[in-house]
């Protein structure tokens, strides 16, 4: 049993946990009695690979991203993520929820979702089996995301807008979490990241370490090693950089480095780099490192970047910084912005700008030249393309 | 005024600290009590309440535009037992209480003479694991919430854990939701009294008229309103109105 995994009470050291109140207790106790049994059934094992393979078109490639390793002096590696159906690894989860609610015997699916890439893959995956599907999305962020918004709706999703608080991804949360305790028999609620009640962060984690799980393979083909030196990944509530990491925590010598985004910069006021602003606390059912006030009070985070702006981390994260076995740093909008257009000149890839704050952290780093690096390439840029015209001025 | 298994047909009434005005608290509680409320649970305000409806979220995003901290409460309550003798819990989610200090808290609400706590996200597994000698040092009741699916084992273990009285939702429910009580809910109700527990039980969501309280009374030993009453706050002259309201829910037909 790895010490970065989450133990059988559903903690990662002083994190995790499920801080919920009575009326979710029957649902997550379902949930945590029954995930892992489930999971390793050879069925769900065997329509999660096909699913993967046939429709979401994995494995996605590891590509040696030549330019930009000269432009470092180094060996850089993109796991390519956004060639994924719906443009990000978000569906690696989705997936398999789906066929996890279908085992539980779920008629409904629940989901929250910011920018609407979560909520365009849990949409997708509820047209794909036919499930009843209600997305909450801030009032705010549906008017940002009208194109997510549209897809989700052409899929047969009924989009809720949450109107409370700051109406944005924390308040969707909430809202969702509120449909579930009153509708606890029949409904799934599937969590985007590795954020949320346990066994939530060690679930999704598990969906998405079919990233890692593939560029160890991939390496081993490529290099003959199949660990690298550096993994990097964006973090956010962190499911991308748990799927990236998961299968190398217990190499001690593959550096991990996170990179949160600083917005306008960390003491700003205006940023989501919850492990530089955060203290611990409990947010969404469960403990870990939270943006706040002294009262206790949440704090809405900032970034240009709306898949990254969550005021919390995953209690894996929590630990993986608290422990030392993570490096935690950040990018601001500008660094994380330039980070995307380089990309998109020197290889052709226009990533997210999620994304692009993993990219942004290659300019602080000091290469001898012979490392291998691998970046979680998470998603593609398409969804984010107003953002880089109004920046650019394109 | 004590809860107890003797009691019966207690009314609680649940606001929210800090609304309509920063400094409500301690004249609403002091009203309820004169108008015949039997307990008050005062609640201190959340940024994320996902337990809480409309009604209390607004109140609670009011407080806080108000300024109401925990800070503030305790300041507030310092005199709470020189004005009003009924008890009184606090109710609120657990990060703030986790940011004030669970020690701090629990030692602060025996200060001032609050008799418990309703911390809905802080589950009994939490609870026993890290907390539970510092509430007991205290002398303060955390007090747990028992729903319609909460099973038969869980229910046992929180009455043994229970110190003040069980808290029996009406339904699987955010607060705010109407109570409908059919044969279902009646089914329930009956089933934990048949259980014959040791805690004294209040029954709360969804109370919010004479009638609802009767239906609920006749199988708890109290009931709690909320929503119907912090709506009542909106009105102008609100302290004027609590008597009528009180009477309008207590007094038989």
């Amino acid at each position: 049993m790895s010490k970065y995994q989450v133990n059988k009470e559903g903690y990662y050291g002083p994190f995790g946990g499920a801080y919920i109140p009575e009326m979710l207790y029957p649902n997550v106790e379902e949930l945590q009695q029954q995930y892992l049994d489930i999971m390793a059934d050879p069925s769900f094992q065997q329509e999660f690979e096909q699913l993967l393979r046939d429709y979401v078109g994995r494995p996605s490639p590891l590509y040696r991203a030549n330019r930009l390793s000269e432009k470092y002096k180094t060996n850089i590696y993109l796991k390519r993520e956004d060639l994924n159906h719906t443009g990000a690894h978000k569906i690696n989860n989705t997936i398999g929820q789906i066929l996890l609610a279908e085992r539980l015997g779920k008629k409904r699916i629940i989901a929250e979702t910011g920018a609407g890439q979560h909520g365009v893959a849990t949409a997708t995956v509820c047209a794909l089996k036919g499930l009843e599907c209600v997305v909450y999305m801030g009032e705010i962020d549906i008017k940002r995301q009208a194109p997510n918004v549209a897809r989700m709706k052409m899929m047969g999703a009924t989009v809720v807008a949450a109107q409370s608080g700051s109406k944005t991804l924390k308040d969707a949360t909430n809202e969702a979490l509120r449909d579930w305790i009153n509708n606890p028999v029949d409904t799934h609620y599937i969590i985007g990241s590795v954020v949320g009640p346990h066994p939530y962060p060690d679930m999704v984690a598990r969906f998405q370490s079919i990233i890692s799980e593939e560029t160890k393979k991939q390496l081993l083909e490529k290099t003959g090693k199949e660990n690298p030196d550096i993994v990097m990944a964006c973090v956010g509530g962190g499911s991308n950089a748990a799927g990236m990491f998961y299968h190398f925590l217990d190499a001690e010598d593959v550096q991990l480095i996170a990179v949160e985004a600083a917005g306008h910069g960390v003491n700003s006021g205006e940023s989501a780099a919850t492990t530089v602003l955060g203290k611990e606390g409990v947010l969404h059912g469960s403990r870990s490192i939270l943006m706040q006030t002294e009262d206790g009070q949440v704090i809405e985070p900032y970034s240009i970047s709306a898949g990254l702006d969550y005021p919390g981390i995953g209690p894996q994260h929590a630990w993986l910084f608290k422990s030392g076995r993570g490096s935690y740093v950040s990018a601001t909008d500008d660094e994380a912005m330039q980070a995307g257009l380089l990309l998109t000149k020197l290889e052709g890839i226009i990533p997210a700008i999620e994304s692009s704050h993993a990219l942004a952290h290659l300019e602080k780093m000091n290469f001898k030249g012979d490392e291998t690096v691998v970046i979680c390439l998470s998603g593609r840029g398409d969804k984010d393309l107003d953002n880089y015209m109004n920046y650019f001025g394109f | 005024m004590q809860i107890t298994k003797h009691a019966n047909g207690l009314l609680s009434i649940y606001f929210t600290a800090g609304y309509p005005h920063i400094d409500s608290t301690l004249e609403i509680a002091k009203a309820l009590e004169a108008a015949g409320a039997d307990f008050l649970e005062i609640g201190f305000p959340y940024s994320d309440p996902v337990a809480d409806g409309p009604t209390i979220q607004h109140s609670s995003e009011e407080a806080l535009k108000n300024g109401m901290t925990l800070k503030v409460l305790f300041q507030q309550l310092q005199d709470l037992r020189k004005e009003v003798s009924i008890p009184v819990y606090l109710m609120g989610y657990f990060n703030p209480v986790l940011q004030f200090g669970v020690e701090a808290f629990c030692k602060a609400c025996k200060e001032v003479g609050v008799n418990g706590t309703i911390i809905p996200d802080l589950p009994m597994y939490e609870y026993e694991a890290l907390y539970q000698p510092i509430f007991e040092e205290n002398g303060i009741s955390n007090i747990f919430l028992v729903t319609p699916q909460t099973s038969e084992d869980r229910i046992r273990k929180i009455d043994k854990l229970s110190t003040g009285f069980i808290y029996l939702l009406s339904s699987n429910a955010t607060t705010g939701k109407q109570l409908n009580i059919q044969e279902q809910s009646e089914a329930y109700f009956k089933r934990i009294q048949a259980m014959d527990l040791n805690s004294p039980l209040v029954i709360g969501f969804g109370i919010h008229n004479q009638d609802t309280f009767q239906k609920a009374t006749q199988y708890a030993h109290g009931a709690i309103v909320g929503t119907a009453f912090v709506k009542l706050l909106r009105e102008e002259n609100y302290l004027a109105k609590i008597p009528e309201f009180i009477r309008g829910i207590k007094n038989k037909k």
